[in-house]
């Protein structure tokens, strides 16, 4: 076996990756990931990446928002020390709503980030795992595992045919870790 | 897979030649990856200057109690509260640029929005501590927030607006931050990945180990369209909110249910002039003419004269049920509005407002840059005007005739002011040198589709209609990044 871990492709031109792609999969050659400058539209059906769920994360927190803004407005109010202020009820929900309201958007935002950080891993301080430090510039980058696709001849001639700029191999799997 | 082609009739968001992927990143990198030049250094003292003024101020306000300021026993609200909604007003467009705009898929934001958002954190930093300084007490600014106490637990009274405004401000502030702060996660990993260093590992610590793989990506668009979604009631709440402050009482010129409407469109009408100030000098000094263009300008106008026109008929339907009501108050309070003591700052309310944005319907003035930015502080100057008009001379008055006043503003009250402005042109000012003031990632989304080199190559491919080619070149002569070669170049013979 050779002594490197990652077979990168790297892309001048988002089509061109999409190219790429699809003759690695046409040949049976499974892609590890991929790292782009920008977002691709289309990119995560080609690789079968399955639609986020964070719309029901951010649903769920809505909820929970909802009800504990509500929840802080009548237990306040009504349950712990209801006064009598100008006669008014002691439970007058018209009231309630611009605080109910902005309580479900916070803990929307919040929550839905948090598990965003999360399920991606993303906080201060965590060490970036960067393929290629030029995949936050002006490159586009296809990452193949070495040790499960073995010709790799093969998988080079398929990356510049699709008109990869560059193809290098990594001996370590981050090259941003020193 | 091939790009979607853009119509060749829609006008290009980015010009300039021999724009690559590469060249984005350098160009918007420079002036955080470089030593700032002597304007921002200028820029910057002046600011900080002005921030210093800000503390001093503040400071003295603390220490003497609001007795510094100018206000008396009948008017209680004065330039204190003027200044904070006219700051959260200011704060209203980089929210609607970055969430309203994206629901309309209006792609034309995505080289505006990043400082539009970082002026709306900054506008409402300034508003927040107006909010603080103003209780007389700052030391006990908590107890607006149902805090178990020593009372007994007796709670806030969740009736009163101003506790609303509390929920409000301070929801509108974090959504916004955060909101701000994961689009900045891209670019601040672009930086991370071309410093060195001690730079390299700041940016590093910043960018929470942001890659940019595939599902880090999918997900980011997620949260993105779900914040915009979550964002765009929240904005329009925020300044309902805050004008519920004033409509739920019973002053006359306050009493108004048209309130959050009109204060809505006149908080975007603001915060677009703001945009508008910071952005036509920053395109300057930066060298961003290529992604803030002619037409982002001229799209920024429009929305400027729309709300301002939505304000003037505010201002007109509000004179008109004064009348129509039969209320001897609340006639009286607009007669006093224009003819009072204040007459001299409800004309210039009405003529920076009503009449100053009416200029824009000449596409000349419109796609003026100097008079452009001389309009958006003249909106500015209206908008201060109008909340002291409805403030101040609503106040002055009251019912009582022997109690009536006028209000003198101490040097603290124009020290707080100015100083806040200084402390907004600081913080803007740090922030253009030292993270991205354009989204990085977003303007690279464009270049295959809405850039003018992209228009350029298809017209060369010359499959298109002559007539549409031409009307595209017209478009193209307001820009002043694009020359006269350049257009004459894409004439179809």
């Amino acid at each position: 076996m050779s002594n490197f871990k990652y077979i990168i492709g790297s892309f001048a031109d988002p089509d061109e990756l999409m190219d790429g792609i699809d003759k690695l999969q046409a040949n049976n050659v499974s892609i590890y990931d991929c790292f782009t400058p920008m977002p691709i539209h289309g990119i995560e059906a080609k690789l079968g990446v399955k639609p986020s769920r964070l719309p029901i994360a951010a649903f769920c927190f809505g909820l929970l928002g909802g009800t504990l803004g509500f929840s802080l407005l009548y237990y306040t109010m009504f349950y712990d020390w209801p006064m009598n202020v100008g006669g008014k009820p002691a439970l007058p929900l018209p009231d309630f709503v611009p605080v109910t309201f902005e309580c479900t958007i916070l803990i929307t935002a919040l929550g839905m980030v948090a598990t965003f950080f999360y399920r991606n891993h993303l906080f201060p301080g965590r060490a970036p795992r960067v393929m290629d430090l030029r995949a936050t510039d002006d490159r586009f980058i296809l990452a193949v595992d070495a040790n499960d696709n073995t010709d790799h001849a093969k998988i080079e001639t398929l990356l510049k045919e699709a008109g990869a700029v560059e193809v290098k191999y990594n001996e370590r799997k981050y090259v941003s870790y020193e | 897979m091939s790009s979607h082609n853009e119509s060749i009739l829609r006008e290009p968001l980015v010009t300039g030649k021999d724009i690559t992927y590469a060249k984005v990143t350098d160009d918007i990198l420079l002036p955080v990856e470089n030593k700032p030049n002597k304007a921002w250094w200028i820029g910057f003292i002046l600011a900080a200057l002005g921030a210093l003024l800000w503390v001093f101020s503040v400071g003295y306000t603390f220490w003497t109690g609001i007795g510094a300021w100018g206000l008396n026993k009948t008017v209680g609200w004065a330039w204190d509260i003027t200044d904070f909604v006219w700051w959260v007003g200011i704060g209203h467009a980089g929210t609607l640029i970055s969430a309203v705009l994206l629901l309309f898929r209006q792609n034309w934001r995505n080289s505006i929005n990043r400082s539009a958002e970082a002026m709306t954190i900054f506008a409402v930093i300034c508003a927040a501590t107006y909010v603080v300084a103003h209780m007389g007490r700052p030391w006990l600014a908590y107890w607006i927030f149902p805090l178990p106490n020593q009372f007994g637990s007796l709670w806030v009274n969740f009736n009163s607006p101003l506790v609303w405004d509390a929920f409000a401000i301070s929801t509108y502030f974090t959504v916004s931050l955060v909101f701000w702060y994961c689009g900045l996660l891209p670019d601040i990993a672009s930086v991370r990945d071309r410093a060195a260093g001690l730079k390299r590992r700041i940016y590093s610590i910043m960018s929470f180990g942001w890659n940019g793989s595939v599902k880090t990506w999918q997900r980011f668009e997620i949260v993105s369209l779900i914040l915009a979604g979550i964002s765009t009631p929240l904005v329009l709440s925020v300044h309902t909110i805050v004008s519920m402050d004033f409509a739920t009482s019973v002053i006359p010129g306050w009493h108004t249910t048209i309130f959050p409407p009109y204060f809505v469109a006149g908080a975007i009408f603001s915060g677009f002039a703001m945009v508008q100030t910071l952005l036509l000098v920053m395109r300057k000094v930066l060298n961003f003419e290529n992604y803030i263009t002619m037409f982002h300008i001229e799209s920024m106008n429009k929305i400027i004269m729309v709300t301002g026109s939505i304000v003037g008929i505010a201002y007109l339907t509000e004179l008109f049920i004064a009348w129509y009501s039969g209320s001897e108050y609340e006639m009286y309070a607009f007669a006093n509005r224009i003819a009072g003591p204040y007459w001299w700052a409800y004309w210039t309310m009405m003529t920076c407002n009503v009449i100053s944005p009416q200029l824009f319907w000449f596409k000349k003035i419109r796609t003026s840059i100097p008079i452009s930015w001389v309009l958006s502080i003249v909106v500015n100057i209206g908008m201060w005007f109008e909340r002291f008009v409805i403030i101040v001379t609503s106040l002055h008055r009251d019912y009582l005739p022997s109690s009536w006043a006028m209000f003198y503003p101490t040097w603290t009250d124009v020290g707080i002011f100015v100083g806040s402005i200084g402390l907004f042109f600081t913080l803007f000012l740090l922030f253009l040198r030292f993270l991205p003031g354009i989204a990085i990632a977003e303007v690279k989304l464009l270049l295959k589709s809405a850039s003018l080199q992209q228009k350029t190559k298809l017209i060369k491919e010359g499959h298109l209609d002559k007539e549409q080619v031409e009307f595209f070149r017209n478009s193209l002569t307001k820009y002043d990044s694009v020359t006269a070669d350049e257009i004459k170049e894409l004439e179809i013979k």
